[in-house]
């Protein structure tokens, strides 16, 4: 052991998870908890894979770094169009016509010339222009396993077609988009589409697997204008439409890439465009081994992009502006490791081997070491941390965690006054402040409604409080008195949580998909907030496929679950209670069928103005109807933290975009002086133990030499 | 022999239709098609007819065992059963249900788990007889039975607590060996040797204890006496004819685990970040990625009926007066 | 009356096992071939010390299997209403333990919680330290009175531990005393000298240090968490003794479920050879050559698909975690039962060649009949052998599946449930070694205990049986 230990120590730090041949060189370690499922843009949709793809696939618009609220940037387009609208008749209206004379919008999206794709082996061409690898048999594949088994690469310029393209292949029946029953509703002509490509596919496929040359099927809402111009007919007016074109779903993809992968016996050695972005962002993926890691490399094509020069006032201080105008990107290389396990994550964090954390990996048990409350309620870092250079960065998520009742439940649905009582009743008993102290340490806020703070809507202090739950004293919003939820609980027909009929006691369901160590902790203590009002809890406890079904059928009567935005609007967080959009029958994402016409009118009002104090009135009213109802507990709003080392820059937490790796830059210097200062191997524990056996043996060998002697005489 | 060898492995055929069905059966019924298509479209915005295509497109669709629908032979053969079960018998462990190809994967995570499991088992074995034969060297002295004790205590100590307590140890104060992590080829070697350390520890107990009772068999047997009747010195008797005899047993109980090493160890190698098959299947098991577990269970079994065969191979290369018929 | 009994599927295996047990005493007692080889496990110190710690465990776990539901006060209308959740006797003793929950961490024996929280003061500022508990130590008025406090407790517990341990003791010497006509005085230098067949030396010196530990831990637990809390704030100490059914029930209902199959398959195998064999052979060959963890999580997933489509037919989380434990138990068993079932055939094989056998064979004795009284009786060491050193492993294996995400459920106190847990507490700066040191300590203090024994048994029962 000593002479393994003695050979992999030849350099400074023994415990050096990296090859030395890495050392000092400008690369970014992170890491990744699950292999990403899907890196096709037309499917990827959690943020693991956005993680990755948002570095390569370029959308034609991005959110601007720093600048608070979120706003949109042209991205490879020149700028964010305004779209024009159309009456039924095909006439344009005026920008301020009322939604309700919209019968179409027109994006029409300008891109920069000149921009030009990865180096990729589908563009390869030989000396006669003839592509090289576009006619592969099998026999030619045979010892190809990845993408850099073709030696030859060759590159082109992004055109407004291959943004056609990749709208087309939203439909694809075989790709299975998530977001394709979603924008079938606004993209005009896009149902029809999908049906189309069904049909050519046909049952059983074509000799070409299941490729299709999406190039020769129009689709009628989607043009190309000219070479760098394309055109979006969306149904009505849907003003978060231009929120979807700033993700990887609107990316450009060239069609030549397609007919790459699509070739025969590439997709039995993963060689598709799920395992193989290609794009034209500032990196791409060179090594996806998602057992181990995965690598970004810088692109060599990647065009003219610049630091912004803007931002909020703070990011000065921040020392977020000191770049402001260098060219994009500044780190040649990412390095994501499979880390599964969180300690040994966060140790490596620890001792320097990862930059930074991602907002998710600091867990609860690991934050004493990391953060402390200050006296005044804030977080800071502890001495240790800030001692290290280590700094930290915090940012409310733009998602909420709630707990739903389901409203077709006899128990606990319904929309009586009795009803709705015995909700607000538990609604103050669950004591969401606590489960931020005890669960997330504090990194929450608890909610007030489903609208997260950084979304239009949102409202803090006093007036912004759910009066079902909180009381404002002396300014400061207060969760009210357990003797409240004991009154309402009791005008709800349960006084002391019994039947007064039959005296049995109000028992209720949890529908929870959690298991790990951790639910356990979690269920006694949503088991004890009931208690206080003396409802006994059952918690069901399944798998998430189980949990998913019941909520699918409407099985489930109380149950815990969250949702992150899409896109920084509130209709993307209202529409979690519109009727409509229910989970039993409709397929929606209203888990709990909550179903208010009021609520529904006022929504359908509210979902397509521009953000005005007017649509702030709106959902007021909204919000009113929803508290009252008591649909959810509202539960709370996570505080999402990262902590960085001293030595990497210009990072600032960003809820609504991935693309960020562009903007980080490094001071490899400092890095690889803090590592070998931090990673002192100690020996001489290894040392005493190698004594001790030793001094353990003395007994042996005497014994040994007794006996040798006995039997000699 | 031959025949013998061919004969055998005729008769896991059954054997290893019974496990597929097994695990067929068991897994089908955890793990629906619907459920499989609903975990793999993700969690947001999944819709009825994009689960039912999903199952079109990876042959769910069909029924179980028996298609009644279909003519002739197809009635068996266009079914889910069929589909993905019965192309195991020629290794073709098909796709993963995100699309990998599995029998990619295996052949290339095998290699992980070899590295950790080999060294392991040799490192172990070679510990392991050391000290049983130091302990039956010095048989009924207070020596022998303290070391017997402190096997006994080293037996108790759950697997779970020596890695974490190595980790912490090792890699946390003492900055010694990376956490967790791989590299192929040689720069495995600092991720390997804290995983191999502690399975070591961790199996010296029940090894050792093992070990002592095949060697104070042999040491009551008669040539033992005789030879060292003959004034044989007690260390000679031990190496010459005791140790070559005990070996017999030994080496036959690691002949049979010898296959098993491929699929590598569950708990060590999700503990320590290595992309073997252990991790695979625990992550399969995670995900119920239906056709990962599938390929494991029955690459698992053929290995132990690899290993049955080697071992009755291994007893007539070790004793010619056991002949296989 | 204020409660009703509740019988768990486990509640009632482990009653019939005990059953069985104490019924086997009695027929070993009377049976000359079975009591030679029990006498000599008796007189090895080492495994009587081993025993002493195994009935602890027992006494413990048999408290925690007598289940029932208390009825709630205040039913109108006659009817008798009772509380959804079930206790057990040793919740009912552990009460105070049970109920004096913290908010969350806090270390063993200590006042004050173990992060800082903001705190307001008196004079309005709030200001950030480390609260006291409201129950660790809330006796005391003066924190610094906690060190004269503690070793007050430690003094009262020993006091009571030696009082209980002399008339203990006592109790013992004078019954040797009347057994070999001597004076107390040389029984008491006999017992001092070990020279009884019995080695009631080592008998009482281990009930003496557990009887130490056990008191002082009484007397602390009054005022203090002696072994801290968790992350909810429940007491370790409560958790590790909830554990202690579950390892059991694990070590010792998965031999039970598997014993019958074993028996009967392997000694039918042996007995008949042919197509009975050729056919047992093919299931265990079958069943043995499936992973056993992939086996297992099959079936503890399966079983969870049952749960929650028969929602309905369970109204307690602990009805639920008790059917999983049960399942379990029979999955583990028929994962392992194939290893005993092929030593039996091979016993089986040896005994039919028998003299009596042959014998009885051509009296013309029925074949049920021959390997009732013949076979099955001269296997039953190796039955027992085998069952005795499974027991630790299995409890061993407990905490691995649970880790794995397919062991007991997760509302279910279990050793395995709290190393799984412990893991993580391991990152945090202190570092939160209780949890893990206390799991860890009663589960070496049974497997060691239970290995300890069985040794002694299977050298007692078959000295070359010894692989």
């Amino acid at each position: 052991m000593f002479f393994l230990l003695a050979s992999s120590a030849a350099s400074a730090s023994w415990n050096d998870p990296y090859p030395s041949s890495d050392r000092g060189k400008n690369i970014l370690y992170a890491s990744f908890r699950e292999r990403p499922k899907h890196f096709d843009p037309a499917r990827a949709y959690s943020f693991n894979e956005y993680n990755i793809i948002a570095q390569i696939y370029e959308p034609p618009f991005q959110y601007h770094y720093l600048k608070r609220p979120y706003s949109l940037v042209p991205l490879t387009a020149t700028q964010v169009p305004q779209p024009h609208y159309y009456d039924g008749n095909g006439r344009q209206l005026p920008a301020n016509a009322p939604t309700a004379d919209v019968a179409y919008s027109v994006y029409e999206i300008h891109i920069r010339p000149g921009i030009k794709y990865q180096p990729h082996p589908c563009f390869a061409r030989d000396q006669d222009g003839h592509y090289l690898y576009q006619d592969l048999n099998r026999e030619q594949l045979r010892d190809r396993h990845t993408i850099a088994d073709f030696p030859h690469t060759g590159t082109r310029e992004l055109v407004a077609a291959d943004y056609v393209y990749q709208i087309k292949r939203l439909a694809h029946p075989k790709l299975h988009s998530p977001i394709l029953s979603l924008m079938s509703d606004y993209i005009v002509g896009l149902r029809d589409y999908a049906q189309v490509l069904r049909d050519a596919l046909g049952k059983g496929g074509n000799e070409h697997g299941d490729y299709l040359d999406l190039t020769r099927y129009p689709l009628a809402g989607v043009e190309e204008v000219d070479r760098y111009t394309y055109r979006i007919k969306i149904r009505g007016k849907y003003p978060q439409f231009r929120f979807w074109m700033a993700m990887t779903f609107f990316a450009p993809l060239p069609p030549e890439a397609d007919r790459f992968f699509s070739q025969p016996g590439m997709a039995e050695k993963n060689l598709t465009l799920q395992w193989y972005p290609i794009g034209t962002g500032p990196y791409m993926l060179t090594v996806n081994n998602p057992n181990l890691r995965m690598v970004l490399e810088r692109n060599p094509n990647f065009h003219d992009e610049r630091y912004p020069r803007g931002g909020e006032p703070s990011d000065e201080v921040a020392a977020l502006l000191r770049d402001a105008g260098a060219r994009l990107p500044f780190i040649d290389r990412v390095i994501y490791s499979l880390e599964k396990e969180n300690i040994p994550r966060w140790n490596k964090f620890l001792q320097g081997y990862y930059d930074k954390s991602d907002p998710s990996d600091i867990l609860a048990e690991s934050f004493d070491q990391a953060i402390q409350l200050t006296s005044g309620g804030d977080t800071e870092l502890t001495d240790s941390m800030r001692a290290r250079g280590i700094r930290l960065l915090t940012s409310v998520g733009t998602a909420t965690y709630y707990t739903g009742f389901n409203m077709l439940d006899p128990v606990v649905g319904g929309y009586s006054e009795k009803k709705r009582k015995l909700r607000q009743a538990i609604s103050i008993a669950v004591d969401e402040e606590e489960r931020i102290s005890i669960f997330l340490n504090g990194r929450g806020i608890p909610a007030q409604g489903p609208i997260p703070p950084g979304i239009f809507g949102y409202e803090g202090g006093c007036a912004g409080r759910n009066p079902y739950v909180y009381d404002c004293i002396d300014g400061k919003v207060k969760r009210k008195p357990i003797e409240e939820a004991r009154r309402l609980l009791a005008q709800a027909g349960y006084p002391d949580g019994r039947d007064p009929k039959t005296g049995s006691p109000l028992l209720l369901y949890f529908d929870s998909p959690q298991a790990g160590p951790e639910a356990k902790a979690v269920l006694d203590w949503t088991i004890k907030q009931y208690k206080k009002l003396n409802i006994q809890l059952v918690p069901r406890v399944t798998d998430y496929n189980r949990f998913q079904e019941k909520m699918h059928k409407g099985n489930a009567q109380i149950y815990r679950w969250g949702w992150g935005a899409d896109y920084p609007d509130p209709e993307n967080f209202l529409f979690l209670l519109y009727g409509p959009n229910k989970k039993v029958g409709a397929e929606g994402e209203n888990a709990s069928n909550y179903e208010s016409s009021g609520f529904d009118q006022l929504f359908e009002r509210m979902k397509n103005m521009d953000d005005t104090p007017e649509r702030l009135v709106l959902i007021q009213r909204m919000l009113e109807i929803a508290r009252a109802d008591a649909p959810w507990v509202w539960g709370l709003h996570p505080k999402e933290f990262t902590i960085e080392h001293g030595w990497l820059h210009n990072n600032k937490p960003h809820n609504m975009t991935h693309n960020t790796v562009k903007y980080l830059r490094l001071d490899t210097e400092l890095r690889a002086r803090k590592r070998q200062q931090w990673n002192p191997p100690l020996l001489w524990p290894l040392g005493v133990t190698f004594a001790l056996l030793a001094v353990g043996a003395v007994p042996a060998v005497v014994t040994y030499v007794r006996r040798e002697r006995q039997v000699r005489r | 022999m031959i025949a013998y060898i061919v004969r055998r492995a005729l008769y896991a055929i059954p054997i290893l239709i019974g496990v597929n069905l097994l695990t067929f059966a068991l897994f089908f019924f955890v793990n629906t098609p619907d459920d499989m298509a609903r975990l793999h479209l993700g969690v947001k915005r999944v819709t009825p007819e994009a689960i039912a295509s999903w199952k079109a497109d990876h042959d769910y669709d069909k029924p179980l065992l028996w298609n009644s629908q279909a003519a002739g032979l197809d009635k068996v053969s266009d079914t889910i059963f069929f589909r993905h079960s019965l192309k195991l018998f020629v290794f073709d462990f098909g796709r993963a249900d995100d699309g990998r190809d599995i029998s990619y994967d295996v052949s290339n995570r095998m290699w992980a788990s070899l590295a950790i499991a080999l060294p392991t088992l040799l490192v172990g074995v070679l510990i392991n007889i050391t000290v049983a034969m130091m302990l039956a060297f010095l048989r009924g002295s207070y020596l022998d039975t303290w070391g017997m004790v402190i096997c006994v205590m080293m037996m108790s100590v759950s697997l779970l607590f020596y890695i974490i307590a190595g980790q912490y140890l090792f890699s946390k104060l003492l900055h010694l060996v990376p956490i967790s992590g791989y590299a192929p080829g040689f720069a495995a070697a600092k991720f390997v040797i804290l995983p191999v350390v502690i399975g070591t520890i961790g199996g010296i107990g029940a090894g050792t204890r093992l070990y002592r009772t095949f060697f104070l068999e042999e040491m009551g047997k008669d040539y033992v006496r005789t030879a060292r009747a003959k004034g044989l010195s007690e260390v000679r008797v031990l190496f010459r004819h005791v140790l070559k005899n005990a070996m017999i047993p030994i080496l036959t109980g690691v002949v049979v685990v010898i296959p098993l090493l491929f699929i590598g160890s569950l708990v060590m190698e999700s503990f320590f970040g290595i992309p073997g098959l252990g991790s695979y299947t625990i992550d399969a098991i995670q995900h119920q990625d239906f056709g990962i577990v599938r390929a494991m269970v029955f690459l698992g079994s053929v290995l132990y009926i690899v290993g049955l065969i080697l071992t009755d191979i291994s007893y007539t290369v070790v004793d010619p007066r056991i002949r296989l018929q | 009356m204020p409660f009703k009994l509740i019988f768990l599927w486990t509640d009632i295996l482990i009653f019939l096992l005990l059953a069985s047990v104490v019924l086997f005493a009695l027929y070993a007692r009377r049976h000359e071939h079975l009591r030679v080889p029990w006498r000599q496990v008796r007189r090895r110190p080492l495994a009587m010390s081993a025993l002493v710690v195994l009935s602890l465990y027992v006494t413990v776990g048999l408290l925690d299997s007598i289940h029932l539901q208390r009825r709630l006060e205040g039913a109108t209308a006659g009817q008798a209403h009772y509380a959804t959740n079930i206790e057990s006797l040793l919740d009912v003793v552990c009460s105070p333990l049970r109920e004096r929950i913290e908010k969350s961490y806090s270390a063993p024996l200590a006042m004050y919680a173990f992060s800082r929280e903001v705190v307001p003061r008196a004079d309005g500022r709030m200001s950030f330290e480390y609260p006291r508990l409201r129950f660790g130590g809330a006796q005391l008025r003066d924190p610094s009175e906690r060190g004269t406090d503690i070793a007050r407790r430690i003094g009262f517990g020993l006091l009571l531990a030696i009082v209980t341990f002399v008339l203990l003791a006592s109790g013992v010497v004078l019954s040797i005393a009347r057994r070999h006509n001597d004076s107390v005085a040389r029984a008491v230098a006999r017992l001092a000298r070990g020279d009884i067949e019995t080695p009631w030396r080592a008998i009482l010196a281990t009930t003496g240090i557990l009887l130490s530990l056990g008191c002082v831990a009484l007397s602390l637990a009054g005022g203090y968490h002696i072994l801290g809390t968790d992350q909810v704030g429940q007491d370790v100490f409560y958790n590790s003794l909830k554990s202690v059914r579950t390892g059991l029930v694990i070590g010792t209902l998965t031999t039970l479920v598997m014993l019958p199959f074993a028996l009967a398959f392997g000694v039918m195998a042996g007995y008949f050879r042919g197509w009975v064999d050729d056919v047992i052979q093919y299931l265990y060959t079958t069943l043995s050559s499936i992973p056993a963890v992939l086996l297992i999580a099959a079936a503890i997933l399966s079983l969870q698909v049952y749960i929650a489509t028969h929602e309905e037919s369970f109204a307690t989380i602990a009805e639920r975690a008790d059917l999983r434990l049960l399942f379990l138990c029979l999955i583990l068993g028929v994962t392992s039962w194939t290893s005993l079932c092929r030593l039996l055939r091979g016993e089986t094989l040896k005994l039919r060649q028998m003299d009596y056998v042959q014998a009885a064979t051509a009296l013309g004795v029925g074949h049920i009949q021959i390997m009732g009284r013949h076979i099955a009786p001269n296997v039953m060491h190796i039955v027992l052998i085998t069952v005795v050193l499974d027991f630790s492993s299995l409890v061993l294996a407990e905490a691995v599946l649970s880790y794995v995400g397919v062991g007991v459920d997760p509302s279910m106190n279990s050793w395995g449930n709290m190393i799984n847990g412990a893991r993580l507490e391991m990152a945090r700066e202190p570092i939160v070694w209780w949890s893990l040191t206390a799991a860890f300590t009663f589960m070496f203090g049974l497997v060691l205990a239970a290995n300890l024994f069985a040794d002694a048994v299977r050298d007692a029962f078959d000295p070359r049986l010894r692989t």
